[in-house]
């Protein structure tokens, strides 16, 4: 029984990493009043280059890292249409998936003689209780990847700034109405910029932790549609850092119930088993969350000296 | 100057010089990547004019993108974000070919009921994203990304169910014969039709190679139909009154909630019209088990957005897109190019489409600049 407990709360943990990553990249950039639909592309590119980062280089920190970088790339992008070109956001953001998800395939079938599968990395990301060895049957129980700490550390640290600190409340002061914050000198442009780049490296990281510490190398169907679960968790946790991790949380939940249901001679069939995540989040939508508020500036560009 | 500006403004025009510089940035990624460019760019026009049969594949396989298209772009002329058209589409070919399987009356009825089950599917699930969004105000992207993955879920569990799985294959058998829209299906297999065919080389590439079909004119009279709807009637009116400002309308005595329901009502009958003739009027006739999303509806979004959600605008948007995918299967057949510089592309065109509301004013200032420099 306990076994099977800390069972459902590892594979809860262990599949909600890498959308909390993305969702907290999401509630960033939306926060700052700049919607990201692109999360997908920057995912799957961030997937492709840790993965191929780490196995070229041995090292899956050094993958981690890069995955980051290139997620931050895509983001630079979406920062300069949206922005700068004060350009439809959606449109900008579906580009991002389609240029993120092509660029990613075809670097791999470069790099890795024409297939869309990159080879496993030789070492994976640690795990929390790693250095203790396999020794304990009760520490293999719980012993998560390290993604799942980052993730609920950066989701820490996110709440922190964006609720205790000057540079949050203009974060969020920049989603409701940008002219006011450009009132007191801070520049709408640049401080958008940051937290669209922050959130692409969010989500670069976040598709990292697919390919880096769930299974070890990129394939076609690592990333399928994780950034628009991430993108719905953001919505479904109402925008705030917290919010979209319980989401994220939910979600992870969901599946390990497919998995714990799956199992054994199950009466349900496992294509109908796995809608479960989805049925249940929209059930409990209708039932608990009902009507969601976006900032308010979130998806409309800002022109400097309109108010 | 102000003439080059003007020019820039015209939708048409900053459109095609957004898919020139999609071709031109993929083209030098090709260059960056170690390929002949110019070499990819002539596979690449060979392989789709090359012969009647290529242009005919076009045609058709172009069907479904122009639909999808439409149904995100009526969606987005609403006010709203039709992220479902995957999944509506999904569900439609899974109604549409388990309604073939089971019934079989005659043609004449069989394939009308075909076409219009699959549209009925994907309407109510549009319909049902409407509905929460209206009644709940849960926001209809998160719904259609839930709904998405259970349409997929729910197709690979008819794929596999005992009654009407093809043994030995992932999908179910090809709906009965009754209900096949292509064209001389029966005929073009005879004795007599491929004796017939055999000499006459053109009709033998259009007719005996592709899945000739009349899918292609429906989804043009769709668009006509829809761009009616959106310009000259009533609820068009409304419903984009209700896209615009929909506390306007609201004050203005339109019914927001239920012009929301309609609407997407609406673009998931698009969608549902563009999975059921592919069942109907494309060979396999049969779902498959997906792993992944085919894209036909994320697709849609593109072709929307490349024809900046106008209706007309779908069918060459479709066209277009139609033909680079089939070009990039050949660019990968034949010269080795990884088919995913067509996503790449397309990526890159819907990018600058995003950007061309800024054409003018970039050129103005670069105008304006040099005006100020000669003074």
């Amino acid at each position: 029984m306990l076994n099977s407990i800390l069972f459902a709360i590892t594979i809860t943990l262990m599949y909600s990493a890498p959308l909390v990553f993305a969702a907290l990249g999401g509630v960033i950039s939306e926060k700052s009043g700049v919607t990201n639909i692109g999360i997908e592309g920057m995912m799957s590119i961030g997937a492709f280059v840790g993965a191929s980062v780490g196995y070229y280089t041995g090292n899956a920190w050094s993958g981690l890292i890069c995955a980051g970088l290139s997620g931050g790339v895509l983001a630079l992008l979406h920062a300069i249409a949206s922005v700068t070109f004060q350009a439809d956001q959606t449109v900008s953001g579906i580009a991002i998936n389609l240029i993120g998800s092509g660029l990613s395939m075809f670097l791999s079938r470069l790099f890795f003689n024409g297939a869309t599968t990159t080879l496993p990395v030789p070492q994976k990301l640690p795990k929390i209780f790693g250095f203790l060895g396999e020794k304990y049957d009760f520490i293999n129980c719980i012993n998560l990847d390290i993604t799942v700490l980052l993730s609920l550390l950066a989701v820490m640290f996110t709440w922190f700034v964006m609720y205790k600190t000057k540079w949050g409340l203009r974060i969020r002061a920049l989603g409701e109405h940008p002219a006011a914050v450009d009132s007191v000198g801070v520049s709408v442009y640049r401080a958008r910029y940051i937290c669209v780049i922050l959130s692409g490296i969010l989500a670069g990281i976040g598709g990292a932790s697919v390919t880096l510490a769930i299974i070890s190398q990129f394939t076609p169907t690592a990333i399928s549609g994780q950034g628009f679960i991430a993108l719905a968790a953001v919505i479904f946790g109402k925008w705030k850092p917290m919010g979209a991790y319980c989401a994220c949380l939910f979600f992870g939940f969901a599946q390990a119930l497919v998995i714990m249901l799956g199992g054994g001679n199950n009466a349900i069939p496992t294509d109908i088993l796995a809608m479960l995540p989805y049925v249940m989040t929209i059930i409990v939508l209708m039932l608990f969350v009902g009507r969601s508020s976006a900032p308010k500036a979130a998806g409309k560009p800002y022109k400097k000296g309109s108010r | 100057m102000s003439n080059a500006v003007n020019i820039l403004k015209k939708p048409f025009i900053a459109t095609v010089i957004s898919v020139i510089l999609g071709f031109l940035v993929s083209l030098f990624v090709l260059s960056a990547a170690g390929y002949d460019p110019f070499k990819s760019m002539a596979v690449m026009i060979s392989s789709i004019f090359s012969r009647p049969k290529f242009i005919t594949n076009v045609i058709i396989k172009s069907t479904p993108l122009i639909l999808t298209g439409l149904s995100a772009a009526f969606a987005f002329r609403t006010g709203l974000f039709n992220i479902g058209a995957e999944g509506q589409y999904i569900i439609a070919t899974v109604v549409s070919t388990l309604v073939g399987l089971v019934f079989n009356f005659h043609p004449v009825v069989q394939i009308p009921l075909v076409i219009i089950s699959g549209v009925i599917a994907g309407a109510l699930l549009g319909g049902f994203t409407g509905f929460l969004k209206a009644k709940f105000g849960i926001h209809e992207v998160i719904t259609s990304i839930m709904l998405n993955w259970i349409a997929l879920y729910t197709c690979n569990y008819a794929a596999n169910l005992e009654a009407f799985h093809k043994p030995e294959s992932n999908g179910t058998y090809p709906i009965n014969k009754s209900g096949i829209s292509m064209l001389l299906y029966d005929w073009k297999f005879s004795e007599q039709g491929r004796a017939f065919l055999k000499d006459n080389s053109l009709l033998n590439d259009i007719i005996l190679k592709t899945d000739l079909n009349l899918n292609f004119l429906i989804a043009v009279a769709m668009a006509i139909i829809i761009w009616i709807i959106v310009y000259k009637t009533k609820i068009g009116f409304e419903m984009r009154a209700v896209g615009f400002n929909h506390h306007a309308a609201m004050n203005a005595g339109i019914r927001v909630n239920r012009n929301i329901v309609y609407s997407m009502l609406i673009a998931g009958a698009l969608s549902g019209l563009a999975g059921a003739l592919t069942i109907s009027g494309t060979s396999n006739n049969a779902i498959q088990v997906l792993s992944v999303f085919e894209n036909n509806g994320f697709n849609g979004l593109a072709v929307a957005l490349i024809a900046r959600s106008s209706a007309i605008g779908c069918i060459f948007a479709g066209l277009i897109f139609s033909g680079l995918i089939y070009a990039g299967q050949s660019l990968q057949f034949k010269i080795g190019v990884p088919s995913e510089i067509i996503n790449i592309m397309i990526g890159v065109v819907v990018f600058f489409v995003a950007l061309t509301k800024m054409f003018p004013a970039i050129v103005e200032k670069f105008f304006m600049r040099r005006s100020e420099n000669v003074k």
